[in-house]
């Protein structure tokens, strides 16, 4: 059995190199873009560059992640696309990621992009947290509809509110680092603990929050603001309420190995083309000139906090640390 | 594999051993084969994730020797005591409260004449057939804020302790019920008729003759639950709330946050009771064959209205909260969304309209479960074969035995953790495999080794040793004799690890987490994810799906039994 | 007749443990041998060696001339029944039988005739469909044994065959593999523990203990001149009397004074003690009348009976040397027209006299004594 396997591999290697060395040139492209939409990527890319094809190597943020820190001395991405800023950041400062001027990087808006000198990285899109408030539970509870961060720290939100564990989930560690870096350090510890005594649980995964109030289960969730877009559509009474200092982070795309084609799928990636097929699943894209209206979905240009995507990245360890020893350690659910 | 890599180019090098390998019979080289294929699976399967996984508990993020640091630096963490003590809480609790509920119910089953007996047994196995997250997901539709039956928690959340326990008490009860049967169906009915000779009450003689004759099933059936209960993630993921125990723990700091060194380390925390009620339990399970011996007779019970009917009551109540629970299930995936239109539709099976996934998450764990069921049962019986009537190689068949029994200690979650270390290593030539279909089978095969194994070394040494030995004598090849003899006289039981591993690899979730792709994702993982997406009637729509395709299954099972038992269990006939 | 098979200086170790230690010796064509010992003195190993199922240490095996000390057992020309029967459990009885002819290529037609005649030689006829499981544990064992022997093979092992079997059984399945081996002519090996089976069935006996073989010979051999202690011990029932020689002329068992038989004169040095072994039907009890000469000219000893035990054909007596209660039992086996005649009863003083003819001396046990050579 193994036999033959390794005999099936080596051919199929084979045969790779065969077809690279006189037809397409391959560029392997590591990414966290969820699976449906990367055949329309690839296709659309491959019309206007036909000499290049696209192999995608996919999997979640987190795992993506630490696969290309896993293989930093052997690198086997030529490109990253589609991962979050902060991870982005992280890539950078282990030398990962190559920096490059990409074609058109002026029609961008620099928020999404590397903020540091000799930029490395560029947004595609941004994603957000937004606040899921469902209407009914409220009125069952009479709970007035939250305006600000300083709101849900008022006793009567005590026990109805749910937000991701950011040591589990990412959309967690954002909300959390948006604190503090909108907030300032210390308040933000401070508004955290005093948010910590209204939470009724933490999740491990970052829709969840806002999938619970939009079951009814919890009142608030400090959650994915896509997702509460979703689900509103799909019928679920909530609110989605942006407080200003909102979470969000960039996904990014990034050069790892210098070569021309991969070079041109980095320029391919942050152009206006690419970026209208962004817009069709994210509300907020990096050009300029492409805008939508994504139905059900807040208005959150001007509450967007303002993120440090490299500080976001280098004390994601400490700030863990600090929070579960704070939070994490409570045995029992307050209810 | 040495046969292989030595076969034209150059004979030359190794002579010695290609001398000794010409001196084998033919019979034997098979043999050498087999045992070589199932020493290099588990060698690599088994040994090597482990290994790397213990590496890199002492290894920091950039994999540099770092002693013991990693372990302090955890202890260090005031979270971890809590996760710590929140594991033992929920283990000892759920051991108690299902060792105690299954002992009764398999009492009842195996000791009274009530009736309906044969309902009661498949209702109160049906929980084996679906996944941990069900009864999960089934739990917050009873009992969550918007619960249609939240009062009977007294206004505490189900979110948390009460939640997790209550979910791994529906998900272990067909375990512990399964060996408990067991063990007290093989009791002496001599004993009883000593007792009643000796006039004892029957309370007495419950207490005196039947619970020491069940202590050891008793026992493994603790240390059983108590590993699966510690090991599982499914159900406290769902409905844990911020109860955390240490296989969430690990899930945080894989996914959360790509600190794979602290991973490793809570994943030997976890492998340590694990391992240590593996031991127990062997030792437990030694002591048990030697109580029932073949001068026993077996017990039958005689009709008694009083304890027949408290029995039957007993089993109703047990088997209509199965009932409820898988019934709420079927409801949940049935209600158009949960709690707001509680009109009921098939919308939440329409999963190509729910995920990006549609369909595919359970095609793809059928195709998982076939593999696994097939490659598994040829694999395992094969394997097991070879050990048990293999003649020579006897250190090799030593070894592989004591093998085949490791991968039933190692909880799910560190294997698959420790596929990520050992097949996602760039250097590892074995990195291909990495996110492919066949790594998961393999995983959950090896995850569901150890069962299987012992099923197989059960069925075969019913079998006389010298069968070998005869077939020999009159030259009839060993592999003949399996074919026509040992094959068909163990079909039952190669039915039984195939419908096993199938079923299983349907359920599980724990080793597959960290190791599916897009292509691959199986639908035990999918439900997680529509779960976690809010999709929680998709979420109940395919662990129901999951649930009818285990059905089917074991009910294929059963029909293949019935199917081949004309042509080969005949002679079992006196 | 020219030799069969033959063993040459096999040793076989179990790690540490020495299974067989030097065993060499050779099977005539057409013999019926029998390996005797108690469990775990080796014998059961020389089997499973000469099959191939164990491979020897060390030493040579040759079979018809042909050194087969490696071969696999599927290489080698055996039949072989086990005591657990070891049939094919899913396959009836003629299919158990026709198993090895068809996979050797016998055609169906001649297959169905060798079938036929096989069932026909163990009277299982009828018996031909039932699955093993249907028969008895005699009935298994025959068929396990036209099994064995379908194939025509030039040597048959048995492996204590017939262990499992009721007593009657026993008997009667004993003869027949008996009538059917001399029938066929085929050499036979026999592994067993059980004396009796051996001394019935075999030409020859080779008696082993702790993976030594203590002797070789026909049963009578065995049973009249056990060639070590642990032989007379081993086979059939042996009373061993301490005995001091006195003198030449003399040697003195108890309190009694005898006269040194013909047989161990050459152990006839003053102060020498042994152990005289005796049969129990190689002893009688003398005439009353005489019982009270002091003079002991028949060469008797004076016991006291502890108990009679009737054995049908015979009485067994258990007796006790008159003056020494620590002595071991005696005992003598009084054929039942005998018995009648002398009338025993319990705690009663008689005398017991020797056949000359049927004595041995074997070194004593109880002390050590050096001086004492064998007979």
């Amino acid at each position: 059995m193994k036999a033959r396997f390794m005999k099936t591999a080596l051919v199929t290697a084979l045969t790779l190199c065969a077809a690279t060395s006189y037809a397409k040139q391959e560029v392997t492209v590591y990414t966290a873009f969820e699976t449906d939409i990367l055949a329309k990527y690839k296709n659309a890319f491959e019309q206007e560059n036909p000499d290049i094809a696209i192999k995608w190597v996919r999997d979640s943020t987190g795992i993506m992640t630490a696969k290309l820190l896993a293989e930093k001395n052997n690198p086997r991405a030529e490109v990253v696309w589609g991962l979050a800023g902060s991870s982005m950041a992280l890539l950078k400062s282990e030398g990962i990621l190559k920096s490059y001027t990409p074609q058109g990087l002026g029609e961008l808006n620099n928020a999404l992009n590397d903020p540091q000198a000799s930029q490395a990285w560029f947004g595609n899109d941004a994603y957000f947290n937004a606040i899921c408030f469902n209407d009914i539970v409220a009125k069952q509870l009479n709970l007035p509809k939250p305006t600000s961060w300083d709101d849900l720290t008022k006793p009567i939100y005590k026990g109805h509110i749910a937000m991701p564990n950011p040591a589990s989930s990412g959309t967690g560690y954002m909300q959390v680092s948006a604190w503090l870096q909108n907030m300032g350090e210390d308040s933000a510890w401070k508004y955290m603990q005093k948010l910590d005594t209204n939470i009724a649980h933490y999740t491990h995964s970052g829709s969840k929050p806002c999938v619970q109030a939009g079951m009814g289960e919890v009142a608030i969730g400090i959650s994915m603001a896509s997702r509460g877009a979703k689900l509103k559509t799909q019928g679920a009474p909530l609110s989605l309420i942006t407080p200003k200092g909102i979470g969000w982070e960039s996904e990014a795309v990034g050069l790892v190995k210098d070569s021309d084609a991969a070079k041109r799928v980095v320029d391919w990636s942050i152009s206006k083309n690419a970026n209208e097929l962004y817009i069709e699943m994210y509300p907020v894209v990096a050009h300029k000139e492409v805008v939508s209206e994504m139905k059900n979905f807040p208005n959150v240009k001007q509450v967007m906090a303002k993120m440090d995507f490299a500080r976001m990245g280098d004390e994601r360890a400490d700030v863990l640390n600090k929070w579960s020893d704070k939070f994490d350690s409570k045995s029992e659910p307050k209810s | 594999m040495s046969v292989i890599s030595m076969s034209p180019p150059k004979p030359s090098q190794k002579p010695s051993v290609l001398n000794t390998l010409k001196k084998l019979s033919r019979e034997q080289l098979i043999l050498l084969l087999s045992l070589s294929i199932v020493a290099l699976v588990l060698i690599i399967f088994v040994v090597a994730p482990l290994w790397a996984m213990l590496r890199s508990s002492v290894l920091d993020s950039d994999g540099v020797f770092v002693g013991l640091a990693n372990f302090r630096h955890y202890f260090e963490s005031a979270s971890v005591w809590h996760s710590l003590t929140n594991t033992f809480t929920l283990g000892i609790t759920v051991m108690l409260v299902v060792g105690s509920l299954a002992f009764f119910y398999a009492y009842a089953l195996t000791r009274s004449c009530m009736p309906y007996k044969g309902l009661f047994k498949v209702l109160g196995m049906a929980p084996i057939l679906a996944p941990s997250l069900l009864p999960a997901i089934s739990l917050i539709y009873l009992f969550g804020t918007q619960g249609v039956a939240k009062e009977v928690l007294l206004g505490h959340s189900v979110y948390g302790f009460i939640g997790i326990a209550l979910g791994l008490i529906f998900w272990t009860f067909p375990h512990a019920l399964m060996i408990l049967s067991t063990s007290l169906r093989t009791s002496d009915a001599r004993l009883y008729e000593s007792a009643r000779a000796l006039k004892m009450s029957p309370f007495k003689t419950f207490f005196i003759v039947t619970l020491p004759a069940a202590k050891y099933g008793l026992i493994s059936t603790l240390i059983v639950i108590f590993t699966l209960v510690v090991c599982d993630f499914g159900v406290a993921k769902v409905i844990g709330g911020s109860y955390n125990v240490l296989a969430t723990d690990i899930f945080k700091q894989v996914v959360g946050q790509q600190n794979f060194s602290m991973a490793a380390v809570t994943s030997l925390l976890l492998l340590l009771p694990a391992l240590l009620a593996f031991v127990v339990d062997r030792w437990v399970q030694k002591k048990q064959q030697n109580l029932f011996d073949s001068r026993s007779v077996p017990y039958q019970p005689s009709p008694e209205p009083v304890r027949d009917g408290i029995c039957f009551a007993y089993c109703a109540i047990i088997s209509i909260a199965v009932l409820v629970v898988l019934g709420m299930a079927v409801y949940g995936s049935l209600v158009t969304f949960w709690p707001w239109n509680k009109a009921l539709s098939f919308n939440n099976y329409n999963f190509a309209e729910m995920s990006t996934y549609g369909w595919s998450p359970f095609w793809n764990s059928i195709e998982l479960a076939s593999w696994t069921a097939l490659l598994g049962t040829v694999l395992i019986f094969v394997g097991a074969y070879s050990m048990e009537k293999g003649r020579d190689f006897t250190p090799l068949r030593r070894f592989l035995q004591m093998l085949s029994v490791l991968p039933m200690a190692v909880p799910g979650m560190v294997l698959g953790l420790g596929y990520i270390f050992f097949f996602n290593d760039v250097n590892n030539p074995l990195n291909f495999l990495y996110g492919s279909m066949l790594l998961l089978v393999l995983n959950t095969l090896i995850h569901y080794y150890t069962v299987g194994h012992m099923t197989a070394i059960a069925a075969l040494k019913q079998l006389p040793a010298e069968l070998e030995a005869s077939a020999a004598s009159i030259k009839l090849p060993q592999y003949k004799l399996f074919w026509k003899v040992t094959l068909p006289v163990c079909l039952p039981a190669v039915f039984d690890i195939g419908a096993y591993l199938f079923i299983n690899a349907l359920t599980t979730t724990s080793a597959v987490v960290f190791l599916y792709s897009t292509d691959t994702i199986p639908a035990s993982v999918s439900v997680l994810n529509m779960d976690d997406a809010g999709q929680t009637g998709s979420a109940a729509a395919m662990a129901v799906m999951i649930m009818i395709a285990a059905i089917l299954a074991k009910l294929t099972h059963l029909l293949l039994d019935k199917l081949f038992e004309g042509s080969t269990q005949a002679w079992r006939k006196r | 007749m020219q030799t069969y098979l033959h063993i040459d200086n096999v040793i076989k170790q179990f790690g540490q443990f020495t299974a067989l230690q030097q065993i060499s010796f050779s099977i005539k064509q057409g013999e019926f041998v029998c390996f005797l010992g108690p469990s775990g003195c080796g014998k059961t190993t020389l089997l499973r060696s000469i099959a191939g199922l164990e491979p020897v240490t060390s030493g040579a095996i040759f079979q018809a001339g042909k050194e087969i000390t490696h071969l696999p057992p599927e290489q080698r020309d055996f039949g072989i029944v086990f005591q657990s029967y070891a049939l094919f459990p899913n396959l009836t009885v003629q299919d158990n039988i026709a198993i090895g002819l068809s996979n050797q290529g016998v055609a169906a037609l001649e297959c169905n005739q060798l079938v036929d005649k096989w069932l026909k030689m163990i009277g299982l006829q009828s018996e031909a469909y039932k699955y093993p499981n249907q028969l008895s544990g005699g009935q298994q064992q025959r068929v396990a044994l036209a099994r064995a022997l379908a194939l025509s093979p030039g040597l048959l092992l048995l492996d204590e065959p017939l262990s499992a079997l009721d007593a009657k059984v026993r008997t009667h399945l004993r003869e027949e593999i008996c009538q059917l081996q001399r029938k066929l002519g085929i050499t036979t090996v026999m592994v067993t523990h059980d004396q009796e089976e051996a001394l019935a069935m075999a030409d020859r006996i080779v008696v082993m203990n702790d993976g030594v073989i203590e002797q070789i010979g026909t049963p009578q051999e065995i049973y009249e001149k056990p060639a070590s202690r642990f032989v007379a011990d081993f086979v059939g029932t042996m009373n061993f009397i301490p005995t001091s020689m006195i003198d030449n002329n003399l040697m003195r068992i108890g309190e009694d004074l005898l006269s040194v038989p013909e047989s161990l004169q050459e152990l006839a040095i003053s102060g020498c003690m042994f152990d005289l072994a005796v049969r129990p039907e190689s002893l009688y009890f003398c005439a009353v009348e005489k019982a009270n000469d002091l003079n002991n000219k028949d060469n008797s000893i004076a016991v006291n009976i502890e108990s009679i035990e009737f054995q049908g054909a015979y009485c067994q007596v258990e007796c006790r040397l008159w003056d020494d209660f620590s002595a071991s039992s005696i005992y003598v086996n009084v054929p039942i027209r005998e018995a009648r005649k002398l009338n025993l009863s319990l705690q009663e003083s008689r005398r017991i006299g020797f056949d000359n003819t049927q004595l041995h001396a074997y070194p004593s046990i109880r002390k050590a004594v050096k001086a004492v050579i064998a007979a």
